[in-house]
């Protein structure tokens, strides 16, 4: 008598060497929601298929209905851990189509926002770097130099993640007092902590076996997969944004680019530590510079662009042109001019780039994002093919992957 | 540092001719067009060319242009030649018809999924992708939202309109399309107001987009 089978087993299951592993869209070691379907052989990954999309908030589509300043908000979405390098890099793209010219000191206050965000960006990764190979400590010590910064744009600009920072053509007001003393205190107290993170891994046994070798990819791949940023000069190209095509007046400033060998995940925490200490190289420069201006410069935190930059309110409420300019901004009534722009900044992941199409309307014809997330993701399996469990999981936060900017 | 618009504009012409059209510097960056069938021949030529070498692919993406008919679909690609530091943009325009395309993957790696990305909003068909599908929509989906026929806001509304934001009613005719001619607009979407063109809509995308949106 033949046994009816009522569960269908799929077609050569009972065959099978190789187990299916669902690591994600909700793994706390993808600290982010994507997938990746890992074909395990014991614990060794033999393949790994990567899926994309679970926050997928469709911004080039709801760009293409937004006056220009309304996408600021779109772009903090992004890369949420570095939100004002996007916030900047796209009132750069606004500035190059609409040939706003930045005065020096605006410029400035952008590079020391930028810097911190970088910083913070870096802080995050290389901390959970070191939480998913089994030290908690440096996580938790960093923190409160990240919530430093947190409290540096929260009086910027008023919020701290999403920080919708700036405006097409500077600040919507100048730097308080309270910037500076926080701004110069995390001067000062930051390099003794970043010392300090930096003697608990870099020459830390487990941590160097844990991540010296895992995740590796050579330069030459590194650049045909589109690789930028950190990840790309872990692999030895040292390609910068910030030096290649200077944005900001980052001309102005002195720094270095650190480079690593390997690719692999011991060179991007290198990489990415270095880059933290040419970050507040920069920093220290950019107060400097803004310490010495004098005059009417030393105070100017916007440029002349009055069809998109709202006039000050008191203006507003006392004037008609300039109640009509801020109901024209604010509604979303003042034309771009017909072009076609792109402009590409150095976020914390790479290559950050806005596509800007517009037809001469109030909204962009067409908006892309070229997200660095996105484009180095599809690294991830040939990174990860043939290295243990866990290797991938380091190999995953040391990549730096951000949900939101992977699905945009 | 030597290498100059002038030059790749020069070093294009000699290779392809006539057939490199469109030369512009918008911002000092260096566009120009090719035809479809050729697009891969001068993505090598610009990759293998001992003087070019644009072996970075930066960015890759479509825009939609429904009032051009037989060019609706422009597949623009953005390289970067890492030594001399400079970057060219080019674009290859397609009817959306049939919007097949020569795969950029057995060159650059990264266009894998940037070209997955493309095919999800726009159905540009990567000819040759080793697995085009869709990437950040959902599998089930039956048509490319971003296609400018998919308006952004619910089109029963009547409180808002869209002549505001310098498009027209509805997202769909902009004053430069009716000087264009018939609209080649697609209105077969869920979304959809009865406006202008139905007709011709179901014809043009009769190739690509038979399975969309049965509803």
């Amino acid at each position: 008598m033949s046994v009816e089978h009522h569960i269908k087993l799929p077609e050569g299951s009972i065959e099978k060497t190789t187990t299916t592993l669902n690591l994600g869209p909700t793994h706390p070691a993808t600290h982010g929601v994507f997938q990746n379907i890992l074909e395990l052989d014991g614990e060794r990954i033999v393949s790994a298929e990567q899926t994309v999309g679970y926050i997928h908030r469709a911004f080039e589509k709801l760009a293409e209905r937004r006056p220009l300043y309304q996408i600021t908000t779109l772009t903090d979405r992004l890369n949420y851990c570095s939100s004002p390098i996007n916030n900047m890099g796209w009132h750069l793209t606004c500035e190059k189509l609409l040939g706003v010219k930045t005065p020096k000191r605006v410029d400035y206050l952008r590079v020391i926002i930028m810097e911190l965000s970088r910083i913070s960006d870096h802080l995050i990764c290389n901390s959970v770097v070191g939480v998913d190979s089994g030290a908690f400590t440096g996580f938790l010590y960093v923190m409160q130099y990240r919530e430093l910064i947190y409290e540096i744009y929260e009086e910027v600009c008023g919020s701290r993640l999403t920080t919708n920072m700036g405006r097409i053509g500077g600040f919507e007001r100048n730097f308080n007092s309270s910037v500076w003393e926080k701004l110069e205190k995390f001067m000062a107290e930051y390099p003794a902590v970043l010392k300090e993170f930096e003697n608990l891994f870099t020459r830390n046994r487990i941590f160097m076996e844990r991540t010296i070798g895992a995740g590796p990819i050579n330069a030459e791949r590194a650049l045909n997969y589109g690789f930028t940023g950190p990840n790309l000069r872990a692999a030895g190209v040292d390609y910068d944004v910030r030096v290649h095509t200077p944005y900001s007046s980052y001309e102005d400033f002195e720094f270095e680019v650190p480079v690593g060998s390997t690719g692999d995940c011991y060179d991007r925490f290198l990489v990415r530590n270095g880059e933290m200490w040419q970050s507040l190289r920069i920093i220290e420069q950019a107060y400097r510079k803004i310490q010495d201006m004098k005059g009417a410069e030393a105070e100017v935190y916007h440029a002349d662009a009055p069809s998109y930059y709202l006039p000050p309110k008191k203006d507003v409420y006392t004037k008609m042109e300039a109640l009509i300019w801020h109901f024209k901004i604010v509604m979303g009534e003042t034309e771009i001019p017909p072009g076609e722009v792109y402009q590409s900044v150095e976020g914390g992941n790479g290559e950050v780039g806005y596509y800007l199409i517009s037809d001469g309307g109030r909204t962009p014809y067409r908006l892309h994002f070229r997200r660095p997330c996105f484009i180095y993701y599809q690294a991830y399996s040939e990174l990860t093919k043939g290295s243990m469990l866990s290797d991938a999981i380091i190999t995953m936060s040391s990549l730096n992957l951000i949900a939101g900017e992977m699905d945009a | 540092m030597s290498l100059t618009n002038e030059t790749i504009k020069d070093r294009l012409k000699a290779k392809f001719g006539d057939q490199v059209s469109n030369f512009e510097e918008p911002y000092g960056l260096l566009t120009f067009e090719t035809p479809k069938d050729l697009n891969l021949k001068v993505m090598q030529f610009l990759f293998d060319d001992e003087e070019l070498r644009f072996q970075f692919l930066t960015d890759l993406t479509a825009v939609h242009y429904p009032g051009e008919p037989g060019r609706e679909l422009a597949i623009v690609y953005h390289l970067h030649n890492l030594r001399d530091n400079i970057r060219l943009r080019f674009k290859v325009f397609t009817p959306i018809a049939q919007p097949d395309i020569f795969t950029a993957t057995q060159l650059y790696a990264a266009a894998n999924w940037m070209e997955r990305e493309t095919y999800d909003f726009f159905g540009v068909n990567f000819v040759g992708h080793p697995n085009l599908k869709r990437i950040l929509n959902v599998d089930e989906m039956t048509y490319f939202p971003m296609r400018k026929e998919y308006p952004l806001e619910d089109q029963t509304r009547i409180d808002k309109d869209d002549a505001m934001f310098g498009r027209g009613p509805g997202g769909i005719v902009s004053p430069m399309d009716e000087k264009a001619g018939p609209s080649t607009v697609g209105q077969a979407g869920p979304l959809n107001t009865a406006d202008a063109g139905g007709a011709t809509s179901q014809e043009t995308r009769a190739g690509q987009g038979a399975d969309e949106v049965k509803h």
